[in-house]
């Protein structure tokens, strides 16, 4: 990068994952002049770049590619459509209007932009959020500083760890083991069922990895390294097991710190920003697409949500979007629902800028009816059968439009 | 160090790489003598120092008359005057302290009273109304408080670090994995045994903490106390909690133990502990997940907007505490040994008021002082918001750890010079990388890489070999 970091540009995109990059060539496509991302680490490409496996690239590219190659790809045609990416440069501060405070290789800078785009994705909860007990030796790690080790640095952490979780993305861990030769002595999860789908969880059995269901890590041993783990196990005693690392991955949170220090409204059910259906924040110069939204998609789903904010914005930047405070806030009026994404929907709806669907989230499995009322008068139900790992979606056209005030999502379950 | 210097004979060896060890050397440094440190651990900070509430404490509640208040009004004093020469941080947050019980209220004026005898004279008593003014996040059910102005954060790292650079910079001698197995005592110097040969000295400071009486065995043949470690376990929350409030929060105290703090950080996070548990390792503070979440409801009954923040780390720590509620510090005469003991929690603040002491012993047993006329002061970098950090200056190579903003440059920095890291905990204390948040998510891979060959326990082993 020769040249210093710009002091203004249309839009700024926080972060250079899927997300971020297909927004990016969204709004060049579409004619936006200065589109600016701005990468913290030293390559763009986000998490995939360290994801050594397939499968990526279905939707975006019609084909089936490894992360990096996938990431590698979102960053050609992002500079191809003339995206100004800039890496190495953290942001800072989120302030009000689009000015956005850096920190670069230079030293500190001020970005203005017309309109700004957070894309800052997700991280995998740590050890330490989750309250694991034990001493505090090396060879802890998550899913994303393992696959940073291995992919990127060729190293070998460890080589008999322990595996906590049994979501996508530990599934994703067990490949990396097997791409370095790690061989991990137990997947351990403390639900009794694996979280991925079917086929993912046939993989311990086709690695030969014993696969421990209801049990849980109490707490980890070792001084410098790991030298072992006690599981909790189903009927509530402890068992020692022996390994050299543990593997802590998944329950995602959005990465989110920057806006949670920031001006912006933030949903403390998604974790995420509070947006309206253009992917909007409090602040109309700001908004967010991607896993910053709420965790966890994959790679494609937040690419297409890019790709969609980057057509908003580059339609706001010619002709304003609907009034931000006019319409339905979006409520949930049962303990089973986690929360909604967007929170909020302004009006018309209907405008051909929106996103089309509403993401919901249960907080637990859920069988029977999904509805949503106004004012205590029931609009409508359907079926419903949720788990909470599972994205569940209404479309926007369910909600009546021209309506104001709050909207809230309920649940009747099935008597079992 | 390069050369042979076993047959040196130095003026003072301190025994332990503890913020108390580091006061102490840097004080007989600066007093114009030949110190050696003997740290058993590969590095400094390693034990009782390691894990602590970052307080610089007035001693308000301290033992009236006691050594440990002495030496914590010194300590406190001098820190202030020496902080801005090295750099140190310093957060003037002032405490309340909070009763949140009848029999808690009922102790509060004994309480202001003891503080006033301990000549600390600004406190203010506080109705709930007034002091939930200050601190608008506060639990309803407060019954009052009362505000002692002085009670200030600093970071409990950069403070040692700063105190044993500048002995070294002024002539000390640092040996790390470097354990004192025994010695003798000739009538003119020590000749210790250590895992790493022999070192002679005219006088020994036994600063050993939570060795303190085991150090003391093998050198004088005797134990005057016997450490009781007592763990405590902190939950650190993200920097978006450390806007709930201003003021450290502290409890009504117990006979054992200062109760459970919820305070800001120098590095603009918010913890809650300690707990106060006793056990018979030395070595080991077991982290226990029913005690982290109980810290957790303790610290949402106090500030119940703590409920919907993330916790950033946990930690446990050792408090080296004796059967005696003072600290042991004594001369031994006739042998030039000055044992440092029991400096049970209030360490940090009052490290420099315990050099001051244990070198006017010095002088008492014989050891000639004659202070440098023109010392070195080196300056620790920035690691809290309050300084100019790296990450807002030109040519800082980019940020490494993104939680913290730590750069390259800090890291290549901290990796040089005569205090650099042995291992990655070392580095953790010196510039902050992995503490935060995602807690090694997205730096790990570049600090693997960046220390490769320069940590003494590597990160990682490398894959091909």
């Amino acid at each position: 990068m020769a040249d210093s970091t710009p002091q203004s540009c249309d839009v700024a995109i926080v972060g250079g994952g899927p997300a971020g990059l297909a927004a990016a060539v969204a709004l060049r496509k579409a004619g936006v002049a200065s589109v600016v991302v701005l990468e913290r680490e030293a390559q763009a490409g986000g998490i995939p770049r360290h994801c050594g496996h397939y499968p990526f690239g279905m939707r975006e590219f019609n084909r089936v590619l490894r992360g990096p190659d996938y990431a590698a790809r979102l960053v050609a045609r992002a500079l191809k459509s003339g995206v100004d990416i800039r890496t190495s440069v953290t942001v800072t501060a989120l302030n009000p209007g689009g000015r956005l405070g850096l920190s670069t290789p230079e030293g500190a800078a001020e970005l203005a932009a017309k309109r700004v785009l957070l894309c800052t994705g997700v991280r995998e909860k740590s050890r330490a959020a989750r309250l694991i007990g034990g001493e505090k030796p090396g060879g802890v790690l998550s899913t994303g500083a393992l696959q940073g080790l291995v992919y990127l640095n060729h190293q070998k952490p460890f080589s008999r760890p322990v595996v906590l979780g049994t979501e996508l993305v530990s599934f994703s861990a067990l490949l990396t083991c097997r791409h370095m030769g790690i061989r991990p002595v137990a997947m351990v999860e403390p639900a009794s069922r694996v979280t991925a789908r079917w086929p993912t969880r046939l993989l311990p059995k086709l690695l030969r990895i014993p696969l421990l269901l209801d049990t849980g890590i109490s707490a980890i041993h070792g001084g410098s390294k790991v030298t072992g783990v006690d599981l909790v196990t189903p009927d509530g005693g402890t068992r020692h097991i022996d390994c050299d690392g543990v593997i802590v991955t998944g329950a995602f949170l959005p990465e989110a710190s920057l806006l949670r220090a920031s001006h912006l409204a933030v949903d403390p059910a998604s974790g995420g920003p509070d947006i309206d259906q253009f992917g909007r924040c409090s602040d109309p110069a700001y908004f967010a697409a991607g896993n910053l939204l709420r965790a966890v998609e994959t790679a494609g789903w937040s690419w297409a949500e890019g790709r969609r904010a980057g057509n908003t914005i580059a339609h706001d930047l010619k002709s304003s979007l609907p009034e931000p405070r006019e319409g339905l806030r979006l409520v949930m009026a049962s303990d089973a629902l986690k929360y909604a994404v967007p929170q909020r929907v302004a009006y018309p709806a209907g405008s051909p800028r929106s996103t089309t669907k509403i993401q919901l989230r249960v907080t637990r499995p859920v069988e029977g009816r999904l509805g949503l009322r106004i004012d205590g008068t029931e609009l409508w139900s359907k079926p419903l059968s949720a788990m909470p790992e599972r994205r569940l979606t209404v479309p926007v056209s369910m909600l009546p439009d021209g309506r104001k005030g709050t909207a809230e999502f309920f649940v009747r379950e099935q008597a079992k | 160090m390069s050369q042979d210097s076993s047959s040196e004979v130095f003026d003072v060896a301190v025994i332990g790489g503890g913020v108390i060890g580091c006061a102490v050397a840097r004080k007989f440094a600066l007093e114009g003598a030949r110190v050696v440190m003997l740290e058993k651990a590969l590095d400094i900070l390693d034990g009782a120092s390691k894990g602590n509430s970052a307080i610089l404490h007035t001693g308000f509640d301290a033992p009236p008359g006691s050594l440990e208040l002495a030496c914590i009004k010194a300590g406190y004093a001098e820190y202030l005057d020496i902080r801005e020469r090295l750099n140190l941080p310093l957060v003037r947050a002032g405490a309340l302290v909070l009763a949140w019980t009848e029999e808690q209220e009922a102790a509060l004026p004994g309480l202001m009273e003891q503080a006033r005898t301990n000549g600390i004279t600004d406190i203010q008593p506080l109705t709930a109304a007034e002091a939930l003014k200050l601190e608008p996040e506060l639990a309803g059910t407060l019954r009052a408080a009362f505000r002692v102005p002085r009670e200030h954060l600093i970071d409990p790292w950069s403070a040692p670090h700063a105190y044993l650079l500048q002995a070294i910079e002024n002539g000390a001698v640092l040996r790390r994995d470097c354990e004192v197995l025994g010695g003798i005592y000739d009538g003119v110097a020590w000749r210790l045994e250590t895992s790493r040969g022999g070192v002679q000295a005219r006088l020994v400071v036994n600063a050993a903490g939570l060795y303190g009486d085991i150090v003391d065995e093998r050198l004088t043949g005797r134990r005057d106390f016997h450490i009781k470690p007592r763990k405590g376990q902190f939950v650190v929350f993200d920097k978006t909690a450390a806007r709930l409030t201003t003021h450290i929060l502290l409890p009504v105290p117990s006979k054992t133990t200062k109760g459970i703090v919820v305070c800001r950080t120098a590095y603009g996070n918010l913890l809650v502990g300690p707990t106060a548990e006793e056990q018979e390792d030395r070595s080991v503070a077991e982290l226990v997940p029913g005690a982290l979440a109980a810290l957790r409801r303790r610290g949402e009954e106090i500030l119940p907007a703590l409920a919907g923040e993330e916790v950033t780390a946990i930690y446990a720590g050792l408090r080296p505490a004796t059967e005696y509620k003072d600290y042991r510090i004594r001369a031994h005469e006739g042998k030039a040994y000055i044992t440092v003991g029991g400096i049970r929690s209030t360490g940090l603040s009052s490290a420099l008021g315990v050099a001051r002491y244990v070198q006017a012993l010095a002088v008492k047993l014989g050891l000639p002082a004659q202070p440098l006329a023109e010392p070195v002061w080196p300056r620790l970098p920035a690691l809290t918001d309050e300084g100019q950090r790296d990450w807002r200056a030109a040519g800082n190579a980019g940020i490494v750890c993104h939680c913290e903003l730590v750069t390259r440059r800090e890291v290549e920095a901290a990796m040089e010079g005569p205090l650099a890291p042995q291992t990655l905990a070392g580095l953790k204390r010196r510039t902050r990388v992995t503490m935060g948040r995602c807690q090694g998510f997205y730096c790990s891979a570049e600090l693997a890489a960046m220390t490769r060959d320069r940590l003494a326990v590597a990160m990682t082993e490398t894959a091909d070999g």
